[in-house]
């Protein structure tokens, strides 16, 4: 009602109130609705039955199932997936024609390959066609060592490296990427300062690939974890899927035995994402304020992470 | 073979060095002796083969003719009775080991802090302890004038500070020779004084230096001896001061002329004043 206020005051602090976001607060209402809905739904109807869903979940023959199928079989499949990708990536990238046109020959055969059918044929085609391993000269009387195949080649075994083998052929591709995204002044300057192109890779090149290189990793880990209940082609029983299906049809209760399942491979998923967000950190040092502001957003959308910073 | 004396062996001895691209033959013939301690300058329009010439001498660029020694040694050959054999590439990297090299891009590791990008290569090429060649990365560091810059990314230096970074990460390997290729080109110009000043101390404190640059001042100032090159052959060489001031072929005139217009913080290039032209930065007696 009266004029400007009757001081000397310079101006001060600001201390002004923030723009309203009214569409967020209609968003939150809307998803805050469903959200119940859902909840409502999961207390109010029976047919949930979460208390069996916990006891399935907790069931042994399913936590081994989850340790050895799931979780060994991801970790292993992946572990062969990469060492043999980046292998395959570095082949496919020198100047040498037989190691490139070999690379590119595997990975034509492997990605043509439904994981399915490849599972089957290794699990079968294994032991019916190699009973034994023998090293030694191809067509000469040479024998370095035999090994029973039947000793190592459980269907767990085969499963993992079937689905390694797969997995390489996809690896070998993002690593390829990451590995040219590298600026080709890297390793000039590493030459130049006298290391060895096998130095220059593993020191230079590959970790500043990482940044490239293991986003689409993390994806293909969750692909992964996934594809583990493939290996029922070989067949594996102990994996987590066929466990909670296993209880499903011995006790007609279905849907928790899924739903079981469902939720042990959304943990294994949430804690591969935030193991993969600490990579993405990890690699990206250096690599400005671009990077971790990212990861930051990521973090705080997946809500992973308390805090802030880099 | 040589019976000149161990004193008087040039460091770097190119002789009749050619190098083609696709068929497109870049370097025609170049012969080049650089004496221990010499800093020579190599000037040129662009196109004409500096870099590659520089590229070649440390095996980045293999060469289809000619030899190229430094320090007695024949860069990427074994010679067994005049049969050349092409060395093993754990061979040609420990050839390189003595020769170091500053880029235009700087290329230093992102990946690694200043600090890191020093260590690197005496670690894991020479297989030092970590703990002394930290000293010795810190001293270098200090001695570039980034002692306080140690742990920072190269992402977050500046271009003057990551080529100073370059240059002592090169010296890490105790180099016989280093090269430079146009190692103040991607500068903005206010930071180029302190790189130009890092490579006079290098040049004062006795280093062998090949350097591939667009500052006539420093040309003349610091380099013994200027190498004008265009078309892929060495037009004309000589004291630097004296090329610069009373080029003698018509090509080496118009470059200067046009790259001193260029320059033009030299207020007037005068040939017989020694420090026209030079910025304060460089003059050796102000
Ligand atoms: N890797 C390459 N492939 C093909 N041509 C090249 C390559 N590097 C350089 N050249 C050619 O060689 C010539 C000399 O180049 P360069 O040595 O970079 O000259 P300068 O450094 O003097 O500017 C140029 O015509 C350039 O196009
Ligand atoms: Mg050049």
């Amino acid at each position: 009602m009266s004029s400007a206020p009757d001081t000397l005051d310079r101006p001060g602090e600001i201390n002004a109130r923030p723009v309203r976001h009214p569409g967020r607060w209609i968003a939150i209402a809307v998803l805050a609705v469903l959200a119940a809905m859902l909840i409502s739904s999961f207390v109010t109807n029976a047919k949930w039955d979460w208390p069996f869903v916990w006891q399935v979940m907790k069931y042994k023959p399913v936590i081994t199932g989850l340790l050895a199928g799931t979780i060994l079989g991801t970790i292993g499949a992946m572990i062969i997936g990469v060492v043999l990708g980046v292998l395959l990536a570095i082949m496919r990238l020198t100047d040498n024609p037989v190691l490139k046109g070999a690379s590119w020959l595997y990975i034509w055969f492997f990605r043509g390959i439904p994981r399915y059918v490849l599972l089957i044929v290794m699990s079968v085609g294994i032991l019916y066609l190699y009973d034994t391993l023998t090293i030694g000269l191809p067509f000469l009387p040479v024998t370095f060592f035999t090994i029973n195949v039947k000793t190592f080649s459980t269907g767990l075994f085969v499963g993992i490296l079937a689905l390694g083998l797969s997995e390489a052929a996809y690896m070998a591709e993002i690593a390829r990427a990451g590995i040219l995204s590298v600026d080709k002044g890297q390793d000039e300057a590493a030459c130049a300062l006298g290391m060895s192109k096998g130095l220059s890779m593993r020191r230079v090149i590959l970790p500043q690939a990482m940044r490239v290189i293991v986003p689409p990793t993390g994806n293909e880990t969750l692909s992964m974890v996934k594809d583990t209940s493939l290996l029922v082609a070989v067949p594996v029983t102990n994996e987590m899927f066929f466990q909670a299906q296993a209880v499903s049809q011995a006790t007609y209760k279905v849907m928790p035995s899924l739903i079981a399942a469902v939720i042990w491979y959304l943990i294994v998923s949430t804690i591969l994402g935030m193991g993969q967000s600490w990579l993405e950190r990890h690699f990206g040092r250096g690599f400005g304020a671009q990077t971790s502001v990212q990861n930051d957003t990521r973090v705080k959308f997946l809500g992973l992470r308390g805090g802030g910073g880099n | 073979m040589s019976t000149q004396s161990e004193s008087a062996r040039p460091l770097v001895e190119a002789i009749n060095v050619t190098k083609a691209f696709h068929g497109n033959e870049v370097l025609k013939g170049i012969d080049l002796h650089v004496n221990p301690g010499e800093v020579v300058c190599l000037l040129g329009p662009s196109g004409s083969g500096k870099t590659t010439f520089l590229r070649c001498i440390n095996q980045l660029e293999t060469i289809n003719g000619g030899r190229i020694f430094v320090d007695g040694e024949l860069m990427g050959y074994r010679d067994q009775g005049g049969q050349l054999y092409r060395l093993k590439d754990k061979e040609i990297a420990a050839q390189r080991r003595e020769i170091g090299m500053v880029f235009q891009r700087f290329n230093l590791f992102p990946h690694r802090t200043a600090l890191q990008n020093v260590m690197e290569a005496p670690v894991h090429v020479k297989r030092q302890k970590a703990a002394t060649v930290r000293a010795d990365a810190l001293a270098l560091l200090d001695r570039v004038g980034l002692a306080d810059r140690a742990n920072h990314y190269p992402s977050q230096l500046s271009g003057g500070q990551q080529q100073r970074v370059a240059i002592a990460r090169a010296l890490a390997m105790q180099p016989k020779l280093m090269l430079f290729d146009e190692p103040t080109s991607a500068l903005d110009p206010e930071l180029v004084g302190e790189v130009l000043l890092t490579m006079r101390e290098l040049a004062e404190g006795g280093m062998t230096m090949i350097v591939v640059t667009h500052e006539i001042a420093f040309a003349r100032d610091v380099a013994d001896r200027v190498v004008f090159m265009d078309g892929g052959v060495v037009v004309e060489q000589g004291p630097s001061r004296e090329i610069i001031a009373r080029p003698q072929h018509e090509r080496t005139k118009s470059f200067l002329r046009r790259i001193l217009t260029e320059q033009d913080e030299t207020p007037e290039a005068h040939p017989d004043a020694p420090d026209a032209g030079i910025p304060a930065h460089l003059r050796k007696h102000s």
